[in-house]
């Protein structure tokens, strides 16, 4: 989602950090393409002067400290105003000490209430609740249809009543209660902030049901007006939070920095896709990190666990440790992978990945021509792929439907991938060696470049493995001696 | 703890080793976004003078008036009339350029008039900078002529053909795309009732086969407006409805097949395919797709741009739909989209009834971006 903003923050940052001063000009400058970045991102016009303003303010007053140089201290300034507008913490949500917790959909035509309001009941679900749909939409034609389909599919179910949306509402409480339903979401129809008429149907819907939380549906596509739209929804309702969609799409989602600096309220779930599971709770400082190009490993860790059997991590480990790891083990590892989410957005979580290899579009379904390879080896093959000769390359890619030549890459490719591990997994790397890594696994991506990949690099100059093991342990707090601070979450495990 | 730290890194070292590899396998296969067939349109519109096309009688009226011009309403609605509602709640911004003489503060406040109305920045500073040079040139020294001659500058970019064609031989088909949620099954329902109630047939086809009941919601209008409606089941392919609907619409001598299609964003491949698919399939003998009508919602910001590129680049588009204009959005991103890709909005939606669907009309609309109102 917000790559291309992110983007152009690289950019800005690359001038400013190699320089040991700033002069005003250089200020000058990186304020103007920051304030032309986020313009283009669709922040809020009022929002992106102030935050300039504010961030001019702050590097012209800042004294100049002896760890960092004065250009990293400017990307310091920026990640920490970019975190307090984007709403820093996380919200949490409280149930209602006497259920049913009651939750209240609101936005314009087309923002995704519908969807999302099933996506929030498969989110509860998730959560161990109860939830009932109730579709107060009957404005569009076959809304609450769309509303019974989706619950159907998740297993949750819809109540509606034709007579009205507030007496919808009002009963579908009632059947809550009736039913020992303990979170209630109520889809409505989508409305313009400008229409009285159905703004004061809202806010007597509101009032009937007295929702917990009101949520605020707003498109990541939307521009210059999200500001209005959630400031008029605002007065109206009192909003707890904002959902935010389709975040899957490359707009960059300015208006997510907008609303909560306007109206003062976080974005509290994203939605990333289209299935209905794709939706989750949105971790503001996480994607400030990601607008700045440090990756998002918090999340990738939590994707990690839930796609990891633990006894199949450790093993996988071990092997992979003692340079023993093979096409079997790396069968699982792609499944675990799949099991993670599209291979565009974990790659867009990777902390130091070069832009042009986050903006390469990746087809998942090219995942299974690799899978389908390693299926057409016989065990023989999997365990000691350097047995593979030109016949057995023949009826591999026969097997799989592809050419021998791919099947060689594909067996070239795994050995250095192998050597990569062993470099960078050594019992040794947890201390002292994550500088020398960093050189092996250079190394290894070098020599990996075979005469083709070279030529291939060559019309795609950037398209390079990264140097990212050294960068991902930092992150991690893994990097060196720094070790005490780590302070990610990590769920029992 | 260390354990998922370790396997953190193996599924990066995994993926990592693994891209290079499959970006090869891609352009092997030949299908590298950037290289499906980009099939040329067949020169549809036509561009014979109406007076030398003959035609059977049955045709007639439909050739002679080919554009959508609600007539029937007793209320004609007006563009201006309706933009009004917005415009009270939003203008304002250029309230104090008026008052003054022209200095640096007028072209400050002419970029944020526009940025606000989400025109974008590029084409706001290529407008302002031809503004300063006309300036200079003609001398304008009063605020008042200033924005005049920026709007007359507008307007003139946004000049086209807006009218939407029907061929005159085999299945006219127009077909409507755009990302999820911006109104492609509303605006199909309208379009489809004032054509019927211009006496044209209509035959809808319900080529969203993915949203739940999305089929419902075209049916419901398909009754309203008394057009029949090919659908086929949830989840089946797209392109085997649309082609059905051409057929049985050649068929029964039905004069427009409006094809829906499920949302989808530009950034999906494998979406993006199917919809190629869908645009080669309606093409199919007898069909005749005369127009690729791409819906995008007014709210919309800089995002626009680039799903215009994306879907001209996928199935040729010919015109926009700007929906949703009578809320508090401006919809500047169209004049972006006509200014750099030549892509012309042909209608425009103005609230939930089917005669609130009118023709674009630059000159308003400029007026409504640029307001000068409190």
């Amino acid at each position: 989602m917000f790559e291309s903003l992110s983007d152009r923050f690289d950019g800005i940052f690359g001038k400013l950090r190699g320089k040991g001063r700033l002069s005003e000009s250089d200020v000058d400058e990186a304020m103007r393409e920051i304030r032309l970045a986020l313009l283009e991102a669709d922040v809020n016009f009022q929002v992106v002067k102030d935050f300039v303003a504010r961030v001019r303010e702050r590097v012209v007053g800042q004294e100049v400290s002896a760890s960092l140089t004065p250009g990293q201290t400017v990307v310091k300034i920026v990640d920490e105003e970019l975190t307090g507008i984007l709403g820093g913490e996380t919200l949490s949500i409280t149930f209602a000490p006497k259920p049913p917790t009651v939750v209240l959909m609101a936005g314009l035509q087309g923002s995704g209430k519908t969807t999302n309001s099933a996506k929030l009941a498969a989110w509860f679900k998730r959560q161990g609740r109860h939830p009932l749909l109730i579709g107060a939409d009957l404005q569009r034609p076959a809304a609450v249809e769309q509303l019974k389909t989706l619950g159907g599919r998740i297993d949750v179910p819809v109540f509606s009543d034709p007579a009205d949306p507030v007496t919808a509402a009002r009963l579908g409480i009632e059947q809550a209660k009736a039913t020992g339903r303990d979170v209630v979401i109520c889809d409505t129809a989508g409305r313009l902030s400008i229409d009285e008429e159905l703004m004061d149907e809202i806010r007597r819907i509101s009032d009937t049901i007295e929702p917990h939380y009101t949520f605020l549906v707003i498109d990541a596509m939307t521009g210059q007006d999200a500001v209005n739209t959630a400031e008029a929804f605002h007065d109206t309702l009192e909003l707890d939070g904002v959902i935010l969609t389709k975040l899957d799409g490359d707009a960059r989602g300015g208006a997510a920095l907008s609303v909560k600096e306007v109206v003062g309220r976080p974005i509290a779930f994203a939605s990333t896709g289209e299935n209905l599971d794709e939706f989750d709770q949105f971790h503001p400082d996480r994607m400030a990190n990601r607008i700045l190009g440090m990756g998002d490993v918090l999340t990738l860790i939590e994707k990690a666990e839930e796609a990891y059997e633990e006894e199949q991590a450790e093993e996988a480990a071990r092997r992979m440790m003692e340079g023993t790891f093979t096409f079997d083990d790396f069968l699982d590892q792609l499944q675990a992978v799949k099991k993670m989410g599209s291979l565009n957005s974990i790659v867009g979580m990777l902390p130091g990945v070069p832009k042009e290899l986050k903006n390469t579009n990746i087809d998942d379904r090219e995942m299974a021509r690799v899978e389908a390879m390693v299926r057409s080896m016989t065990a023989e093959e999997r365990t000691n792929p350097a047995i593979i000769d030109g016949s057995r390359r023949a009826r591999i890619a026969k097997g799989s439907g592809t050419s021998a030549s791919q099947v060689s890459q594909l067996v070239k490719q795994f050995g250095e991938m192998q050597k990569m591990m062993k470099g960078v997994m050594g019992p040794q790397f947890a201390k002292k060696k994550a500088k020398k890594n960093k050189k092996k696994a250079k190394k290894g991506s070098r020599v990996t470049a075979s005469k083709k990949q070279r030529a291939l690099a060559a019309k795609q100059p950037a398209l390079q493995l990264p140097d990212l093991p050294d960068e991902l342990l930092q992150q991690a707090g893994l990097g060196g001696d720094e070790n005490q601070d780590v302070t990610f979450r990590l769920p029992g495990r | 703890m260390t354990t998922t730290l370790i396997i953190v890194v193996a599924v990066i070292l995994v993926i990592l080793a693994l891209l290079p590899f499959l970006y090869r396998t891609f352009s092997r296969s030949g299908q590298v976004p950037g290289e499906v067939e980009a099939k040329p349109r067949p020169n549809l519109v036509d561009t014979r003078p109406a007076d030398l096309i003959t035609d059977d009688a049955v045709d007639t009226d439909v050739e002679v008036e080919p554009e959508v011009v609600p007539e029937a309403p007793p209320e004609p609605p007006s563009f201006f009339g309706r933009l009004g509602k917005a415009r009270s709640v939003v203008a304002g911004y250029l309230g104090s350029v008026l008052s003054r003489g022209v200095d640096d503060d007028t072209y400050d406040e002419l970029e944020e008039a526009l940025i606000r109305a989400d025109v974008g920045v590029a084409a706001t500073t290529e407008l302002l900078d031809a503004l300063r040079a006309n300036a200079k040139a003609n001398g304008i020294k009063e605020s008042r002529d200033l924005v005049d001659a920026l709007k007359a500058d507008m307007v003139e970019r946004l000049q086209a053909d807006r009218s939407l064609q029907q061929s005159d031989e085999g299945q006219t088909v127009w077909l409507f795309v755009g990302v999820n949620g911006v109104g492609k099954t509303t605006t199909i329902g309208k379009v489809g009732q004032q054509l019927t109630a211009e006496g044209t047939t209509v035959m809808m086809a319900a080529g969203d086969t993915f949203r739940a009941a999305a089929a419902e919601q075209l049916g419901t209008w398909a009754e309203r407006c008394d057009a029949q409606l090919v659908r086929g089941a949830e989840g089946a392919d797209p392109s085997s409805v649309v082609f059905d609907a051409v057929q049985a619409a050649f068929a029964r001598d039905v004069d427009v097949v409006l094809a829906d299609t499920a949302g989808r964003l530009h950034t999906k491949v494998n979406l993006m395919d199917e919809l190629r698919k869908v645009r080669r399939v309606a093409e199919r003998e007898p069909g005749v797709v005369t127009e690729t009508l791409l819906v995008i919602d007014a709210t919309t910001g800089q995002n626009g741009l680039t799903q215009a590129r994306e879907f001209t680049e996928a199935v040729d588009v010919t015109g926009v739909v700007l929906t949703k204009l009578d809320g508090s959005a401006k919809g500047g991103i169209v004049f972006a989209i006509q200014n750099d890709l030549g892509i012309p909005v042909k209608l425009v939606g103005l609230g939930e009834g089917a005669h609130d669907l009118v023709e674009f009309d630059a000159a308003e609309f400029v007026d409504a971006l640029v307001s000068e109102e409190h």
